[in-house]
């Protein structure tokens, strides 16, 4: 291009590669790097357009878009948590309610059972123990007349045996004195 | 520029690394010349493709490794286009995308060892700022006709100071390219140059190593500044784009 410029780029292209002055002022480069610079300018451009500005694009908003759906169903799923959990501690009361109704029922029942057996049991006692004195009483005076007997029959036995001869009738008579006494 | 040593064994050449060679020999760079440009900018491109293309190839919801950084790159980018230029600018994201892309990767290859910056060539950062500052500059009319040069005439600053707003806004407005363009050049031509000088002092036994922390210490803020200055143009071609098509904010 400029004259002047011309030896340095003659000295650029030889050998060696030594620059004289600055090789950023040599003006007959410059052509050559415009052209090659608007090249790769036009193929980065189309290179970004075409191929990669769209597809990290979508990635990207792919991606926003996952996330917004995930924080959704996240947020769904809390609520039904929540849900899960009143639910869960409302059955907990009600059973516990259930229970102590429940219990105090068969206690109530159990204490009703148990008056009436404890009745039945003091009444049969007591029968029991009515007889029991009847036999008693019956077995003491039975105990009293086989005493006498006894008596008599020693008595009459004692008298026969000392020799002597005694009516049965004396002998009941003062054995029933004796035992009066 | 390029200090000879005065013999002494000394190398240093620090503009050498930005001379543009044809790859397949001939002595003239043509227009159609393939050069290191050529192969710097294709590489620049095939690591484009690498990381946005390929790297997000499974399309996967729970993203691999290089595919969360090309969303991070995505999503950064996005951000930015629709905070700065409002809604109506989302639709030049491409546009921005492609500008930061280019200049990133163009300003990372450019710090490989043996490499070839691209993005250190006024040639190339004057065509990618007035590409901006073009399409800014007819897009404002576009969308606003006359009312585009609203811009220029401060209507919140005392009425006898606005024409000389006006011419102050107009000179400002054409120095934009110019700023935007030499920033980057600059940055990037400035880093590379001030490597090459110092590793050219590691002949000198003496110096050598302090040579070495020094290039890796300024390795590491070019670094810095190649990610910097890709932010830094691709922020303020937001910015000018908001003059164009967000809401009057003069």
């Amino acid at each position: 291009m400029a004259t002047g410029t011309e030896t340095a780029a003659e000295a650029a292209g030889h050998g060696g590669g030594h620059a004289v002055g600055m090789p950023q002022l040599d003006f007959s480069t410059w052509p050559h790097q415009i052209f090659w610079l608007l090249v790769t300018l036009v193929v980065i451009y189309l290179v970004l357009t075409r191929l990669a500005l769209p597809r990290i694009g979508g990635v990207l908003a792919e991606r926003s878009g996952i996330i917004t759906k995930d924080i959704a169903i996240a947020d769904d799923l809390k609520q039904k948590a929540l849900k899960a959990e009143r639910a869960y501690n409302d059955a907990l009361a009600q059973a516990r309610a259930d229970a102590a109704r429940i219990v105090a029922e068969a206690r109530a029942a159990i204490q009703a059972d148990l008056d009436a057996a404890t009745a039945r049991a003091d009444a049969q006692i007591m029968a029991k123990a009515a007889e029991s004195e009847g036999r008693i009483s019956e077995i003491r005076a039975g105990a009293l007349d086989a005493v006498t007997e006894v008596a008599q029959d020693t008595a009459h036995e004692i008298v026969a045996a000392l020799g002597g001869k005694a009516d049965a009738g004396s002998i009941t008579a003062a054995v029933a004195a004796r035992l009066k006494e | 520029m390029a200090t000879e040593g005065e013999g002494s064994g000394f190398a240093i050449h620090p503009m050498d690394q930005f001379v543009i060679k044809p790859l397949f020999g001939g002595e003239h760079v043509h227009w159609y010349t393939i050069s290191n440009v050529t192969l710097w900018m294709a590489l620049a491109v095939l690591c484009i493709v690498l990381l946005l293309v390929v790297g997000t190839a499974k399309r996967s919801i729970i993203p691999s490794r290089v595919q969360s950084v090309a969303e991070l790159v995505y999503g950064f980018i996005y951000n930015m286009v629709e905070e700065v230029t409002g809604h109506d600018g989302v639709k030049y994201f491409p546009y921005v995308m492609t500008l930061f892309l280019f200049i990133l990767f163009s300003n990372l290859l450019g710090l490989l060892p043996m490499s070839f910056a691209t993005t250190s060539h006024v040639a190339v950062t004057v065509v990618l700022a007035l590409m901006v500052f073009v399409g800014v500059t007819v897009l404002g009319f576009m969308r606003k006709g006359v009312g585009f040069l609203g811009m220029f005439w401060v209507s919140s600053a005392p009425l006898a100071l606005r024409p000389i707003l006006a011419l102050i806004e107009v000179i400002s407005y054409f120095v934009r390219p110019v700023s935007h363009s030499i920033r980057l050049a600059g940055n990037i031509l400035a880093g590379h140059a001030v490597i090459k000088v110092i590793a050219g002092f590691a002949t000198l036994v003496v110096a050598s190593p302090f040579v070495v922390g020094a290039v890796g210490a300024i390795y590491g803020l070019e670094l810095l500044v190649a990610v910097v200055q890709a932010y830094v143009f691709t922020i303020l071609t937001c910015v000018y784009l908001r003059d164009a098509v967000g809401d009057a904010h003069h």
